[in-house]
């Protein structure tokens, strides 16, 4: 078995559990740690059962030995409120801090648009901007590096079983992080983000619209070419990523119709929302890892 | 049923509903002029916002022909007792709208979510009661969708999320006023005392107005509705003969029911694109449980793609579509003319 970079998971709970089961096929990363806050929480017992090393003390509970077990990559899969606290800690460590929460401190991340630019900089955090991010910002990047985007539009439309109390509860984060990656990462001069929740049984996989609008004509041979080019790079982590429909051309609109099947690790295969976060997450960790292995960067170590 | 001497709190939505039948293309100028006349026909509350509430200006709804801060802040300075609300979908729109719609002089927010989603709305209704004497407003959507139990569980969230008033609101257009009866009749009983109820009707099953009075009957004490249907669907629930007939009844609005006439008949109607009423597509709405916006979204689709505005409409309501999925549209008609050029 070849060499791997160890890592922690801060948050039991359904996101990282199902990052927990994605990081234990990995060639490059494996899981040491699951930190939690809640002695009872379902997630603890199941690290262990899987040779994890568990706290319920959150993440000052792994500090002492984090750095004798060897974590060099730390995933945050708790909440926008302590991240800004969790990645300090474990920075301190000397291990890169990877954010699938809403707090957006560190630079985004969407693996198959800027994962290498993000590795380059090494960056200390990087943060996973959203789900609808995830799912949608690759094509916002794949039409603006073909020509000038204008404006870049998402829907987003998950199921309900699939949108937890922390995005319920602040649901603006969504709207306005998604709507920033769509910028920086996207390309588009200004963007926008919707976000659709439907309740309907049994529940529905996430659907994704994409609409950009261009300053010139679009040059529908180009754009198709790079959507699809695109899509691929994405069903390399995510292999229910699946154009539906489109592109549409009409005038300077161009509109793409996606979907999104998960893995169903973890979580129920129609959360593909919440399944591409993980699968980002832990591709990010393994370009780190990579890199790491390679000798080309050192975590903390500038 | 004894209704005589009840008052009641009539809310028009031509200047917002109403922006669905016009594209979301009605003009400052227009709107200032509607506003004035409602004014001064006693109308105590409209709504002025784009169709799909604050922040809805986009590819996917359209975008209106002016900003919501414009239309907000040009109608509000010109009202002497009429107020003013406007509507936030929270997905769509997010609390830095909400404050630039109180700065532009509004009295009542209206925060919507899906009739099972009330959680989502929690961010919304709580910054605006911390806004001293507005107007606090949750509006639970598509509520046919759900029984009456289940639909009290979601409106007691907003009530417990600071709303004073909360709304049922058929956006379908699929209720029959035993549908009303029951779910205002157990939100009222369970409800707190002091906080309103209100009914929000769309008449594509032409039940606006019965529908409006089983709710008042039940309990409710604000309805909506839009002079001359004006209005997604085959529009409101027409306030004006809302209004003529809470008249005959002695439900009492505060409305002048020969001005509220004039507005429909002389303003409201000569500015529709298309007669608003209850034709072949507006009734499939009402008939299949589907969103009123989505009836010109399914026109065009259809028209593109040389298919029937039914069928999409029918597909829509069998997938329990909700409100906001707009860029549904497009996608399944897409596959319907896939699907019928395979097996043709």
């Amino acid at each position: 078995m070849s060499e791997k970079i160890k890592a922690a998971i801060i948050g039991p709970g359904n996101i990282g559990t199902d990052l927990l089961m994605k990081a234990m096929r990995s060639d490059t990363v494996q899981p040491v740690w699951m930190v939690g806050v809640d002695e009872d929480s379902p997630g603890l017992p199941r690290a262990r059962e899987m040779g994890l090393k568990t706290t319920f003390h959150g993440v000052d509970g792994m500090l002492p030995t984090m750095k004798e077990d060897g974590v060099q990559i730390c995933f945050d899969a708790t909440s926008a409120y302590v991240h800004a606290h969790n990645s300090r800690k474990v920075n301190e460590q000397g291990a890169v801090m990877i954010d699938l929460t809403p707090a957006a401190i560190g630079p985004f991340c969407v693996p198959s648009v800027n994962l290498s630019s993000a590795v380059a900089k090494k960056a200390m955090n990087v943060n996973m901007v959203t789900c609808g991010g995830q799912a949608t910002i690759p094509l916002v990047a794949a039409v603006s590096r073909v020509q000038k985007v204008s404006y870049g539009e998402i829907v987003a439309t998950v199921s309900s079983r699939s949108a937890g109390p922390g995005t319920r509860k602040n649901i603006d984060e969504f709207t306005r992080t998604t709507a920033r990656g769509i910028e920086i990462v996207g390309g588009a001069d200004s963007g926008k983000a919707i976000i659709v929740i439907n309740p309907a049984e049994p529940p529905l996989l996430m659907r994704d619209t994409i609409h950009c609008l261009t300053v010139d004509e679009p040059d529908q041979d180009a754009i198709t070419r790079s959507i699809h080019d695109m899509i691929a790079q994405v069903q390399k982590y995510v292999p229910g990523y699946t154009l539906k429909n489109g592109p549409v051309f009409d005038g300077k609109r161009v509109s793409i119709y996606m979907e999104v099947e998960g893995l169903g690790d973890f979580l129920p295969k129609y959360a593909g929302n919440l399944d591409i976060m993980t699968a980002a997450g832990l591709r990010t960790a393994e370009m780190y890892a990579e890199e790491i292995l390679a000798g080309n960067f050192v975590p903390g170590n500038r | 049923m004894e209704l005589k001497g009840r008052k009641i709190t009539v809310h028009d939505m031509c200047l917002r509903d109403g922006m669905h039948p016009k594209r979301h293309q009605i003009s400052v100028e227009q709107m200032v002029t509607v506003a004035k006349a409602m004014d001064d026909a006693g109308v105590p509350l409209i709504e002025v916002t784009h169709g799909d509430g604050l922040g809805g200006a986009s590819v996917n709804y359209g975008f209106p022909a002016a900003s919501d801060e414009e239309y907000l802040s040009a109608v509000c300075k010109e009202m002497k007792s009429t107020r003013v609300s406007a509507l936030l979908l929270p997905g769509i729109g997010t609390v830095d709208h909400l404050k630039m719609a109180v700065d532009c002089g509004i009295s009542t927010i209206r925060v919507a979510t899906h009739c099972t989603e009330a959680d989502v709305s929690e961010q919304h209704l709580t910054m605006a009661t911390s806004i001293k004497g507005l107007d606090t407003v949750g509006f639970l959507m598509m509520a046919h969708m759900i029984e009456p139990e289940e639909l009290l569980v979601q409106l007691k969230l907003m009530e417990d999320f600071g709303a004073n008033c909360v709304y049922i609101t058929d956006s379908a257009g699929y209720m029959l006023p035993e549908d009303v009866t029951s779910r205002i009749a157990l939100a009222r009983a369970e409800l707190k005392p002091e906080t309103e109820l209100g009914f929000h009707g769309h008449h594509n099953m032409a039940m606006g107005v019965a529908n409006s009075i089983a709710a008042v009957a039940a309990g409710a004490n604000r309805i909506d509705g839009s002079m001359a249907g004006l209005g997604a669907g085959a529009g409101n629930t027409p306030l004006e003969v809302f209004i003529a007939v809470c008249d005959r009844m002695g439900i009492e609005t505060g409305v002048d029911t020969f001005k509220a006439m004039d507005i429909a008949e002389d303003l409201i109607v000569p500015m529709m694109d298309h007669m608003v009423r209850v034709d072949r597509d507006a009734l499939t709405l009402g008939y299949a449980g589907v969103y009123s916006s989505f009836l010109l979204f399914a026109k065009r689709s259809a028209e593109k793609y040389n298919l029937s505005t039914r069928d999409i409409l029918v597909e829509l309501g069998r997938r329990r579509t909700v409100g906001g999925q707009e860029d549904m549209i497009e996608d399944l008609a897409l596959d319907m003319a896939r699907e019928r050029g395979s097996s043709a």
